[in-house]
């Protein structure tokens, strides 16, 4: 018998393997009639997957690490047993901002380049404004650690407001930003539009992180019998959407109106990890943006405490051993394991970010005690 | 102890949901011991921040599919607005509310320390004023294909008067004995029917 599972997504080349496990029979192979929603915003997809109305969401991968601990909004617990997809990501600029970082940085070096936007901010009246796309986001996150290790304070000298994808270009064109971090194809759509330039990768900046999972209320998780077929069926979409020969087929998928609804050769190059970027030598790096290879899909419990470890370090919660352990356990890859026949997990270490500091997942507190830039906790509730 | 008017900020793009939810809200504002209502609408959401600043609102009322959101959402964890309303309703707990409003579309930013009685009248007219737009909008459009059907079963009157020589009324007569028999809708056979003339018509006049 056919189950039908519905998930939500916002429109992003990242949502490739749930378009792939629907679109080329990974689901219906696995019994599962599986239908996809489209969301405006990730409040909404957060509204629709917290109620129910929904069974699981392509998500930013700290969005269930937020709402198990119950920060912004209600409190569900969840669990993420799949990623969706590692990297993705980039920084794009106006080119007013270009222009005015030019004299300092080549844009090879991303510490070299965040010291570049450092004097330019430091400038600048009103203060530069850069877009992320929620605050519960690698985006945000990422923004903020690579500013901060300028000595920018995210908080004090820039203003960062949260934009959905779908708007971020438009909001570069109307000049309400200076720049964003957000994920592709938006970032080679306002390049293709003459709006920027890409001064920065997450694969650069943090190599392998996970960008997306696919998030479910731990409870409908538990109860379900379709979600471990459904993690197999993804297990495949994901190996098909990996390899490069099958990257013609998925940008035409992902170019649907039902999906993405933007040019297919824009959507194809961010697969390829073809990036225009800024410096003029334009990558063709494998890793920006992978989705099976190196055990990709297998979640880390280190990857809910990097997210804890960034919720800590800019206030967003106080930190207590309880958030810690709960965050670790949204990514629990037991599920994943217990489902997909014959996994590898990969139990070496990410390679360090671009500033050369190891994550210790085992000591957070004496981690995070490295950063001098940071908003404490109460410094926020005293807003 | 007196308490000022409640401030209600409406953020929709749609001017007419706009005004059908205020109308509503004007009514339980009546029946309020203690203070008013006052309310603002922002219709653009530009510039977002100062004017939500200048409004000063103990409540915000938005579409839950309003991109703003995520906006909005960051806003009240970073700002420096002097009273920050907190995201999504009075009482997590009161999960059947949050249901109800999510399920007609609606989202809600209220202050803390809101009573919550008065932010659960507010809440209560919201949903159903968004339902209730929901339905005008389905009447409205059934209004119209109404007066579209009438239109094409005219046409098909006139077609069958002109080939079978008939009267008005035996040409009705004909399409309902025929839609009856063809277990189809009067209208729906109609459209045939004229799409079919339309297309004999094209094949020798090139109208």
């Amino acid at each position: 018998m056919t189950e039908r599972i519905v998930a939500a997504f916002v429109p992003l080349v990242d949502c490739a393997v749930l378009v792939a496990a629907r679109e080329q029979g990974f689901a219906a192979e696995a019994g599962l009639d599986l239908a996809l929603v489209k969301e405006p915003s990730w409040a909404s997809l957060r509204d629709h997957l917290s109620l129910g109305h929904v069974d699981c969401a392509h998500a930013l991968a700290p969005l269930p690490v937020a709402l198990t601990l119950g920060v912004g909004h209600v409190q569900v617990e969840c669990i993420a047993p799949f990623v969706l997809g590692r990297g993705g990501n980039a920084v794009t600029v106006s080119n007013r901002l270009f222009d005015e970082m030019q004299g300092a940085a080549a844009f090879t070096d991303p510490l070299e380049t965040a010291r570049a936007l450092a004097a330019v901010a430091r400038r600048r009246v009103p203060p530069l404004t850069l877009g992320m796309v929620f605050p519960f986001s690698n985006h945000n996150f990422d923004l903020r650690y690579w500013l901060a290790a300028a000595g920018l304070h995210p908080d004090r000298d820039i203003r960062l407001v949260a934009i959905p994808p779908p708007l971020m270009v438009d909001s570069l064109r109307a000049g309400l930003v200076d720049g964003f971090c957000v994920g592709e194809p938006w970032n080679s759509l306002a390049v293709a539009q003459g709006l920027g330039s890409i001064v920065a990768t997450q694969s650069q900046l943090f190599p392998r992180a996970a960008e997306k999972v696919l998030a479910f209320r731990a409870a409908f998780a538990q109860q379900s019998q379709s979600v471990a077929r459904l993690l197999r069926a993804l297990d495949a979409a994901a190996a098909w959407a990996d390899d490069a020969s099958n990257h013609a087929a998925l940008a035409s998928l992902l170019a649907r109106p039902a999906y993405l609804d933007l040019p297919q050769d824009i959507i194809a190059a961010a697969l390829d990890g073809r990036v225009h970027l800024a410096s003029g030598a334009d990558v063709h790096d494998r890793s920006f943006l992978y989705f099976h290879r190196q055990a990709a899909n297998a979640p880390r419990e280190d990857d809910g405490l990097w997210v804890y470890a960034q919720m800590v370090r800019w206030g967003q919660i106080a930190p207590s051993e309880h958030a810690e352990r709960a965050a670790s356990r949204v990514f629990s890859p037991a599920l994943y394991r217990d489902s997909v026949r014959g996994t590898r997990v990969d139990s070496r270490p990410a390679p360090p970010p671009f500033d050369r500091i190891e994550f210790a997942a085992k000591d957070v507190p004496a981690y995070l005690r490295q950063f001098d830039v940071h908003t404490p906790f109460a410094d926020v509730q005293a807003l | 102890m007196t308490q000022r008017s409640l401030r209600i900020l409406i953020i929709d793009e749609n001017a007419a949901r706009a005004a059908i939810l205020e109308e509503g809200l004007r009514v339980v504002s009546g029946g309020e011991e203690g203070g008013t209502f006052l309310f603002n609408h922002i219709r653009d959401t530009a510039n977002l921040l100062a004017r939500i600043g200048a409004v000063d609102p103990d409540v915000i009322l938005i579409d839950l599919e309003n991109p703003s959101r995520d906006t909005l959402e960051q806003m009240f964890q970073v700002s420096r607005l002097a009273r920050r309303p907190i995201a999504m309703f009075v009482d997590k707990s009161d999960s059947a509310t949050v249901q109800a409003a999510i399920d007609a579309g609606v989202s809600a930013y209220v202050v803390d320390g809101l009573r919550k009685e008065r932010v659960r009248s507010i809440l209560d007219v919201t949903i159903s004023r968004f339902h209730a737009f929901d339905r005008l909008q389905s009447e409205l459009q059934q209004a119209k294909s109404a007066l579209e059907d009438r239109k094409i079963i005219e046409q098909a009157k006139a077609i069958l008067m002109q080939q079978r020589g008939c009267s008005e009324d035996d040409a009705y007569v004909l399409l309902r004995r025929t839609a009856m028999n063809q277990n189809r809708k009067i209208a729906e056979l109609a459209r045939s029917l004229v799409a079919a003339a339309a297309l004999l018509r094209a094949g020798g006049e090139h109208d």
